[in-house]
């Protein structure tokens, strides 16, 4: 197979370090310092595709395959510009590589972040076809044109497939950006398809898909881990003698503790070695280990609870500040309080965490379910202490991650083992050890206040929020929300003359991660219970209220650093949601019965305006039926539209499993919940029974789509059950709020 | 000794009569289109047909599975109707579940040949997808019923 050779690298790179690709607006969490160590990508065609002479076209796809569609979507861009027939067309999984630039798939920008990197790497490829087919005809490269997977002269009717013309490609030197004439957007066959499918379909149905779970190395070893059951704790004290009498058990390997901050560690323990899993799962059973102490061992839900709302009470850092909410509030009038209450949660994505890891001649190379294999390559590194480079990281399909496969504390696990093992070894986390040991969604305490006029609209607006922060994870004093307030809490689209977000200090007592849409997931929940609040206390229709608040189409003015000068928050956007989806559900003429409703909510995260309507029936004995959601959308251009609505309606599900069930507590440090029986996620006949998804056709730049049809849900569920039994629910899950 | 078929084939085993069938099909006999999700028969990743049946084959230990005939999504002649409309729907996310739903809806509808809503998801609720495809996999049961009929 030909690699399109290039004679002129250098120039190239320097074209692309100038115009680098995270002046891309908000970077998330932690996730803006890993973007700061990462280079920009290298835009050159041989790095991403190579085209053999049979006309296969494989293209490398860097970003990781969890369900949401990068692994399909980015090479499906690059196929439209290198004219390519995509029924020809193979991809490759990226290793670990920052050659790719930043391969971190989360935060819902894998398209937003490399659309336009990817057209150009397929338009340089289809610009050096054409420059060989027309040296070869010896006609100007302006008179031919590309068919799919063709190259054509018209003037004479020759034509010469991609696979005839790659060897010669091969060898012309990498056109520079500006010659590249992309497409225009009406010529489009593949970006915006209704055909577009994810690739691996066929091989996930027929059982083929290889997932980090189905990695396997010959000679390997298979370890499953107890791991501290406290944050910090360490083995004081090992009896691994009945352990080893199982058969299948070889040997037990004490792990070292963590240091913190805690990071992507792994958590220390004690590791059992065996020839198959089975036998690692039993064995662990019969340890005996004793632990030391930790401070953490005093982390008890109850009690945290109220630390945290009264924290959320308190005058906190101000996020953004308009006006002057104090002398507003001062002034008297009318105002309404409430507080609003999220649990912890765990990702449980079908596929526990797994890894395999093979250290050998002071290399490692892995294997693993992961999002982020740059990460997965410095977290094995630090932990073995050697070079980064000396760290191969191949990427599986992930059986689900949800946020929790961007930190690679597994994989390290596999790596440290393999080490002392000196041989392969496999490590699986048990559905118990997915839920014990996860980096938890934070728990959040929120606080509302607002001032109403005589019109019912609030004339004064403040929020404050509490919650352990994702910082935690990197700085162990950490008590402040960071990233988190680009996450719904300083970007309120209402027209309100005075309104202060703030955040209040909190301590985390548990890995604290992302999971899905982040913080959205309070913010929405409290903001858009609390305006459904607001506008039963004036009496007006939920939806007419909000498109009230949010006033004229402009731009919200944000601070300097908050604004996302390519995704400015425009509130027509908006608007054209709310307004879309109340026309679908048929808003106006909801039928208002007792145990029947509609709720509203509407939220913009990862630049992408949703607005979603629930149904719910509230049976007698107070069990939350759903037989119909819908959610508009706007997440500007789209490259599979299919597999949005696939995205959109997986939120409604896990939107309910949120808001119906998820609830994860700790006693003394110790997680209470350990699998699905008192872990629940929603099931078939629990799940919304039909989800609408309606796109907005726009040519905005592309915006996330895995994420943000999950923050309205909650909310939009919750005002649904107030509409049906005008029981306000202030705290999910909602199983804590006594509907009948 | 335990004796066993899967996919047609006659097998035997030696190791810990309680080492659950799923693990014996994905470590040992290297099937790993079943899948482990719960290892508590609470998913329903790793559903598997035994004698014809749909069982979830992490609490199936190799002594129960003894003498059974066993067929796991490799055994499944492809495409099969159901397969088939799981790609027309464009059902899969991540995938990880699918091979236990397409098992446990191959079982269902070699029972029921045109199951109801109702039907469906009373013999779907065992399987967790937590990506949530579930309502495109009620249709796809619908539309695998009627290619078979
Ligand atoms: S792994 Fe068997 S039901 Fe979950
Ligand atoms: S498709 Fe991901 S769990 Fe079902």
């Amino acid at each position: 197979m030909n690699r399109i050779q290039n004679v002129s690298r250098r120039g190239f790179l320097q074209g692309a370090l100038a115009s680098g690709v995270f002046v891309l607006g908000v970077r998330l969490g932690a996730r803006r310092a890993w973007a700061a160590e990462t280079a920009a990508p290298l835009i050159d065609p041989n790095l991403w595709l190579s085209i053999a002479a049979d006309g296969t076209v494989t293209i490398t796809a860097h970003r990781s395959e969890m369900g949401c569609g990068s692994r399909t979507a980015l090479p499906l861009v690059v196929a439209e510009e290198l004219d390519a027939d995509w029924s020809r067309v193979k991809l490759e999984q990226a290793i670990g590589d920052q050659r790719y630039g930043d391969q971190d798939t989360d935060g819902s920008h894998s398209v937003a972040g490399s659309f336009d990197d990817m057209r150009l790497v397929g338009g340089m490829a289809r610009a050096m076809l054409i420059s060989a087919a027309a040296a070869q005809w010896q006609v100007p490269a302006s008179q031919c044109s590309t068919q799919p997977h063709v190259v054509l002269h018209a003037a004479s009717g020759r034509k010469l497939g991609f696979g005839e013309l790659a060897a010669a490609a091969a060898k012309l030197p990498v056109p520079a950006r500006e010659q590249i004439k992309l497409k225009p957007r009406s010529s489009w066959r593949y970006i915006g398809s209704e055909k577009n499918t994810l690739y691996d379909v066929p091989d996930i149905v027929t059982g083929k898909a290889v997932f980090g779970m189905d990695a396997t190395l010959p000679g390997m070893v298979y370890a499953s881990i107890e791991h501290p059951p406290v944050l910090g704790q360490a083995v004081k004290s090992l009896d691994n003698k009945s352990a080893l009498a199982v058969h299948g058990v070889r040997r037990t390997v004490v792990l070292d503790p963590l240091t913190p901050p805690h990071g992507f560690q792994p958590l220390g323990g004690v590791a059992v070695i065996a020839d198959n899993t089975w036998s690692a799962f039993k064995g662990r059973q019969r340890l005996k280990v004793e632990w030391t102490a930790s401070p953490h061992s005093a982390y008890n839900s109850a009690q945290y609870r109220k630390a945290l709302q009264s924290s959320s009470r308190n005058p906190g850092k101000v996020a953004r500040n308009v006006g002057d909410v104090d002398a507003e509030f001062a002034k008297g009038g009318k105002l309404i309080e409430a507080e609003y209450y999220t649990p912890h949660l765990a990702h449980a994505s079908m596929e526990p965490p797994v890894a395999v890891a093979d250290y050998r001649n002071g290399k490692v190379v892995a294997w693993a379910p992961t999002q982020n294999p740059q990460a997965a390559q410095a977290t094995i590194a630090a932990a073995l202490k050697m070079n980064k480079e000396d760290v191969t990281c191949h990427v599986t399909l992930l059986g689900g991650a949800f946020g929790r496969k961007s930190m690679p504390d597994h994989v390290a696990e596999a790596a440290v083992l393999s080490k002392q093992l000196g041989k392969p070894v496999k490590v699986v986390w048990s559905r118990e050890d997915d839920i014990r040991f996860d980096y938890y969604h934070s728990v959040a305490a929120l606080y509302m206040k607002a001032a109403v006029g005589a019109d019912g609209k609030p004339t004064a607006w403040l929020q404050r929020s509490a919650f352990p922060p994702i910082a935690s994870t990197f700085d162990a004093a950490a008590r402040y929300g960071d990233d988190e307030m680009a996450m719904g809490w300083n970007d309120l689209p209402y027209d309100i003359a005075h309104h202060r977000a703030e955040n209040s200090p909190a301590d985390h007592h548990v890995r604290i991660g992302w999971l899905r849409s982040v913080s959205n997931i309070y913010h929405a929940f409290a903001v858009q219970s609390f305006v459904d609040e607001l506008a039963a206390v004036a009496g007006k229709d939920p939806v007419a209220y909000q498109l009230e608040l949010l006033g004229a189409d402009r731009i919200v003015k944000l601070d300097g650093s908050d604004a996302d000068p390519l995704y400015p928050i425009d509130t027509g956007r908006m608007r054209h949601v709310m307004q879309l989806v109340a026309e679908k559900s048929g808003w106006a003429n909801r039928a208002k019965v007792k145990g029947r409703g509609m709720g509203f909510a509407v939220h913009r995260s990862f630049r992408t305006y949703v607005a979603t309507v629930v149904e719910v029936e509230v049976d007698a004995q107070g069990k939350v039926h759903i037989p119909n959601v819908w959610s508009a959308l706007d997440a500007g251009t789209i490259v599979s539209p299919d597999n949005v609505r696939n995205q959109f309606q997986g939120a409604a599900v896990m939107g309910t499993s949120l808001a119906l069930y998820g609830d994860i507590t700790a006693t003394d440090g110790v997680i209470d919940q350990s699998n699905f029986h008192n872990y629940p996620v929603a099931r078939m006949n629990q799940a919304p029974r039909n989800t609408q998804v309606y796109i907005v056709d726009s040519s905005a730049p592309p915006a996330g789509v895995g994420e943000p049809g999950l923050p309205p849900f909650a909310p939009a569920l919750c005002n649904a059950v107030f509409a049906a039994t005008g029981r306000r629910v202030r705290e999910l899950p909602l199983a804590k709020t006594k509907l009948v | 000794m335990i004796r066993l078929k899967v996919n047609g084939r006659e097998r035997s085993f030696s190791g810990d009569p309680d080492m659950p069938l799923l693990w014996y099909l994905r470590d040992t006999a290297g099937l790993t289109g079943t899948k482990f999700g719960c290892g508590m028969a609470l998913c329903g990743a790793c559903t598997v047909h035994k004698d014809g049946k749909p069982v979830r084959s992490c609490s199936v230990s190799m002594q129960a599975a003894a003498g059974s005939e066993i067929t796991t999504i490799e055994g499944i002649a492809a495409l099969h109707p159901v397969q088939k409309a799981w790609i027309a729907a464009r059902v899969p996310q991540c995938g990880y579940c699918q091979t236990g739903q397409i098992m446990q809806a191959i079982a269902l509808l070699q029972t029921n040949k045109h199951p109801t809503d109702a039907e469906i998801d009373q013999a779907m609720s065992g399987n967790i997808c937590r990506c949530g495809t579930y309502q495109r996999i009620r249709a796809a049961i619908h539309q695998a019923a009627k290619e078979m009929a």
